[in-house]
Order: structure tokens, then sequence, then C-alpha cells
């Protein structure tokens, strides 16, 4: 273990800002790919319903 | 040869889409495992740095994300070649599926660069091979994106964007050997196959493990947008409507 203290690790030899702003900002990225890949997955269910309740429905499943 | 592996089987979103769905957890489960793991090694084991201080631990993340950056854009131009080459729906619907992903962790690696660059070298940014490089990666991504968003028809969308794929993709070698062709600010490979690592072994643990955690993050991403895609495309077809009657 490198760190005496919370307040040393949090403070990175002085680095704190660059260290923590790289971390920070990656988990914050991170966290909203998944926000916004959770709600684009909603919207799409949500219409794919709505389309198989009221829309058409057609047969042609086999091209690949 | 071909002949004999069913590619329509693995192809066909219907098949992808139940297939995906059950491995997605397990993906995101890993992920975490390996960022908790990796963390606790990068931050908490890994000593400091006898030239670098703590400046160094940004590391952790800015490696991966470069290796990621560069190597999710190569698996997206496998699938659009393979898409081009065999029309098939899933590969250009792979494609597009990373693209996203692989344009946020460009912006990791540059935005990281930038936090690391300025205590070490006294600059936010040089205009040198490696960062131009890796800029010019990431604006491929964003015009790969937004080429496919302007066409309204899916399939000349994703004809469009597999030739940007295609073509940006010489820009990768460009990148990972660009601290070799030219004599820039950045320094060399961290990591290569001919010599023996020069950075202490637990320095290297910590990032092949957080390089894991990248991995496992975007095929869980990648494989859920896909997902996503599947279900906006495909939503007028017969299967669609059988399995969202049977789930209900």
């Amino acid at each position: 273990m490198n760190w005496n203290s919370w307040s040393e690790f949090f403070h990175m030899g002085g680095y704190a800002f660059y260290v923590w702003g790289s971390f920070a900002v990656t988990a914050i990225l991170v966290a909203g790919e998944i926000l916004l890949l959770r709600s684009r997955w909603q919207k799409a269910l949500e219409l794919a319903l709505n389309t198989v309740k009221y829309g058409k429905v057609n047969n042609d499943e086999n091209e690949t | 040869m071909i002949n004999r592996f069913n590619k329509y089987k693995y192809s066909s979103p219907a098949t992808f889409y139940g297939f995906a769905g059950r491995l997605i957890p397990w993906f995101y489960g890993a992920a975490a495992l390996f960022c908790m793991a990796g963390l606790y090694i990068g931050l908490f084991l890994a000593p400091t740095d006898f030239q670098q201080s703590e400046a160094y631990r940004i590391i952790f993340i800015h490696v991966p994300a470069s290796w990621m950056s560069m190597f999710i854009y190569v698996v997206m131009a496998f699938w659009a070649a393979l898409g081009l080459a065999f029309n098939t729906r899933m590969s250009f619907m792979m494609a597009s599926a990373l693209a996203p992903t692989g344009a946020m962790l460009t912006f990791v690696a540059l935005w990281t660069g930038a936090l690391w660059g300025k205590p070490t070298w006294g600059a936010w940014w040089v205009w040198d091979a490696r960062l131009t490089s890796e800029l010019i990666l990431f604006f491929l991504y964003l015009g790969f994106m937004a080429l496919q968003a302007a066409i309204d028809d899916p399939r000349r969308a994703d004809r469009a964007g597999a030739l940007i794929a295609l073509v940006g993709v010489v820009n990768v070698p460009i990148i990972y050997f660009s601290v070799r062709w030219w004599n820039t600010l950045h320094q060399g490979a961290s990591v290569s196959m001919t010599k023996s690592p020069s950075m202490a072994s637990i320095m290297l643990l910590g990032m092949l493990v957080m390089a894991l955690a990248a991995w496992m993050y975007t095929i869980a991403a990648a494989l859920s947008r896909a997902r996503c895609i599947i279900l906006e495309r495909e939503r007028n077809s017969q299967w669609v409507a059988q399995m969202l009657e049977a789930e209900a």
C-alpha cells in the first residue's frame, strides 16, 4: 500500500486535478453511454410493441 | 468450405438478438469485476513512479482506452467489409453498433492524454503525429455516425458508412506506428512483443486488467446497441411480432 491516509490518496502527490479529472470524466462518459443505451432500448421496444399492435406486419423475414 | 458452415443461422438478426440478450449481462458483470480489480491494482498496489510521481496513474485509463479506440475501428471496418462482400444485414448493424463506443473511447484517450500531457510535457495538446492521427480517428468515428444518421434509407446508409469505415482503416496503422515513423513527443509503445516490458510488472498488470475491463465493456455496449438497432429496423418483421407476443 502506497498511501498513509485517504487525504494523501486524494491529493495524488499534487496531481489530483489531472488524475481525478481523467478518471472522473471516463466514469461519467461510461455511465452516460449506459444510460443512453437504456433509453434507446426502451424507445425501440415501445416502437416495436406499437408496430406489432397497430402497424403492418409483413412476412418477408428471410432475406439475410 | 464456407458452405458447410451455416452462416445464415448466425447472421440472422433473430438468432443474434436472443443470443446477444443472454450474453450481455455476463459481459457487463465481467467488465465491472475487471474494472474494480484493475483500479485496485492501479490506484493502491502500483508504486509511485520515480519520474512522474502519481501523474503516471492516468496510464490505467489512457492506454486501455487508446488500444480499444484503434481496435474497435478495425473490428468496425471488418464488419463493414463483410457486409459489403456478403450483403448481410447483421454485419452492417454490428459496424453501426460499435461506432459510438469507439468514438467515446477515442475521446477518453484524447482527454486523458491532454490531462497527462499538461503536467509531463507542459502542454495540453501538441500537433504531433500520434496525437493528430488519434484526433483524425475521432473525426472518422463522428463522420461515420453523422453520415449514417443523414441517410434515411438504412441500406444506403449502411453502404456509405461502410465505405468510410474501410477507407479510414488505413489511419489505424498510422496511429500505431506514428511513434516510430516520426520523431514525436509521445512516448513509444508501452507493451511490445519483441522487447521485455519497460515498466514495473505490477503497473503492467494493472494496465492489462483495465484493458480487459475495456474489452468486456465494449462487447457489452456494442451487443446492447446492436439489439436496439435490430429492434428499430426489424420491427415490421414476423419474428419480432412473434417474439414480443411470446414475451407478453
